[in-house]
């Protein structure tokens, strides 16, 4: 039998406060106030001296000689061909690499094929391979495309091919309970499950390509931001070494928001992009 | 007697749907179908009952063809539809692409939309898979085994991973759209109740051979509470060597 207990008094109550949005300045904002710091902090260093300019050209500095590069349109110039060679490096690597992967992920006979050699090619630096690159192309554009497509290839053959063998095998079997073809199996199915990781090594490849861009353009380039560097070096011109930097960083932010937008289209079915 | 009539006239010759002869299968020499005769007639509902790793599954998948390495006479319809435990959509693709995915030609939007109407799914023709709920992904995954019109249906625990409430609402729909189709049907389950709900005919699998059968006649729409249900969910379980 069950004793019905005394009733001990009132309980003590407190209120719960619903979470307050946060104060202060919006996100974006924040964000961008640790890089406008640094640059604040450069900017003094140079003024006060602390900086000397032939280690270091100051931000103004740096600023003046951007406008005047871009007015004389040396700058644009160089971007372009600069951006040419990633494009072209990219869609030859990344399409070789492509390629190989699906083979090499789709068939028993491809994975032997295939595999083995790219791995082990993998291993060797790209830039090792400079050198050979110019006695087989000579010093033009051939060399510095080849280089980035050499870079390219690899993360996505790796990524893609990771994704193919990664497809979810419940699936694959209901796939066939539809009925449905090899080829039709390739295009619902496998591409599909495997582009979650094809986006990873595109996102991969496209930081080598601007690797392999900087490497590539030291060698007797006659055009280029690589080449704008290596004569600024010529004369000690530290402002328009920086703004070469500063461009290779801000191409890399942009590709990087491209990929991101294209993550966002193409991955819209994850869970995880919902609301964004 | 008009029923009396029609249910004589029900009972001449039916073609089957399902002939299996001796069907054996092992793995790494375990034996777990062993010469296996099952004949399911064209729109029966069958039930296939037995306990975790009997072979029920194993069956089912060789009906479904995602299991060739058997021996024995396996014949099976060509139009024929498989819905799992898990639903299986394609995360990557909208619901309605879902259900028409596999069927030739274009995929054929409004074929989709009164395929999902039919599960009651015309508000989610849209959205992509993830987003339903479990019941909701469910209904979808055996709108696209309907949409095939299969001449033989196979369930594979399709209400396993649902929870109560959602699994009676399913069971019911399940019965309801089978009514309107007369697919013939094998359901794989261990749940009794659900056996004794649905089936024209529940089998027992045991040690690789149908043990038990037993056909059920009770009129449908069939009720939990019904006393008859709850004898024949006793002897299931008796059978499943489970005292209860």
């Amino acid at each position: 039998m069950t004793l019905i207990q005394p009733i001990r008094g009132a309980p003590q109550l407190e209120r719960l406060r619903p979470a307050t949005p946060r104060k202060g300045p919006p996100r974006a904002l924040r964000r961008a106030m640790g890089p406008l710091l640094l640059v604040a902090l450069w900017q003094a260093a140079s003024m006060t001296g602390v900086l000397p300019s032939e280690v270091l050209a100051a931000p103004s500095t740096v600023i003046g000689s951007a406008t005047e590069l871009a007015r004389t349109g040396e700058l644009q110039d160089a971007i372009l061909v600069s951006l040419r060679r990633v494009i072209f490096g990219l869609a030859i690597g990344g399409g070789i690499g492509v390629i190989l992967a699906i083979t090499a992920g789709l068939t028993r006979l491809g994975e032997d094929l295939v595999d083995a050699p790219m791995q082990m090619i993998r291993t060797v630096p790209n830039v090792a391979l400079i050198p050979l690159l110019i006695i087989w192309l000579g010093i033009g554009e051939a060399p510095k495309i080849a280089l980035i497509a050499l870079a390219t290839a690899f993360p996505l053959y790796i990524n893609v091919y990771a994704g193919i063998r990664g497809v979810d095998q419940t699936l694959v079997e209901a796939a066939r309970t539809l009925g449905l073809s090899r080829a039709a199996m390739v295009r619902h199915v496998i591409l599909p499950g495997a582009l979650p990781n094809a986006l990873v090594g595109f996102r991969y490849a496209l930081g080598v390509a601007w690797l392999a861009l900087v490497f590539g353009e030291q060698i007797n380039a006659t055009a280029g931001i690589g080449y704008l560097m290596a004569t600024a070096r010529e004369f000690f011109q530290t402002d328009v070494i920086v703004v070469c930097l500063v461009v290779y960083a801000l191409l890399g932010l942009a590709v990087d928001f491209i990929v991101r937008l294209l993550e966002r289209s193409l991955l819209a079915w994850r869970p995880s992009f919902i609301g964004t | 007697m008009a029923s009396l009539v029609h249910r004589h006239l029900e009972a001449a010759p039916v073609p089957p749907a399902v002939h299996i002869r001796g069907l054996n299968r092992s793995f790494d020499g375990r034996r777990v179908i062993e010469g296996l005769d099952l004949t399911i007639t064209a729109g029966e509902f069958v039930v296939l009952l037995g306990a975790s790793g009997c072979g029920k599954s194993t069956l089912l998948r060789i009906l479904g063809d995602l299991d060739r390495d058997f021996d024995g006479e396996v014949d099976v319809p060509a139009r024929r539809a498989v819905a799992f435990q898990a639903p299986r959509l394609m995360p990557w693709k909208p619901v309605w692409r879902n259900v028409v995915l596999g069927l030739p030609g274009r995929p054929d939007r409004a074929l989709a939309e009164r395929a999902l109407a039919e599960v009651g799914l015309s508000h989610r023709t849209d959205v992509w898979p993830k987003v339903l709920s479990g019941g909701e992904a469910q209904r979808a995954s055996l709108a696209r085994a309907l949409v095939r019109d299969p001449e033989l249906l196979l369930l594979d625990e399709p209400f396993a991973a649902l929870d109560a409430l959602t699994r009676i609402k399913a069971q019911a729909l399940v019965a309801e759209l089978w009514q309107r189709h007369r697919c013939a049907v094998l359901l794989v389950t261990h749940d009794v109740e659900e056996a004794a709900l649905l089936a024209d005919r529940v089998l027992v699998m045991k040690d690789g051979v149908i043990a038990h059968e037993h056909r059920i006649d009770l009129p449908r729409p069939r009720d939990v509470a019904d006393p008859d249900i709850a004898r024949l969910r006793g002897r299931f379980l008796d059978w499943l060597g489970v005292h209860h």
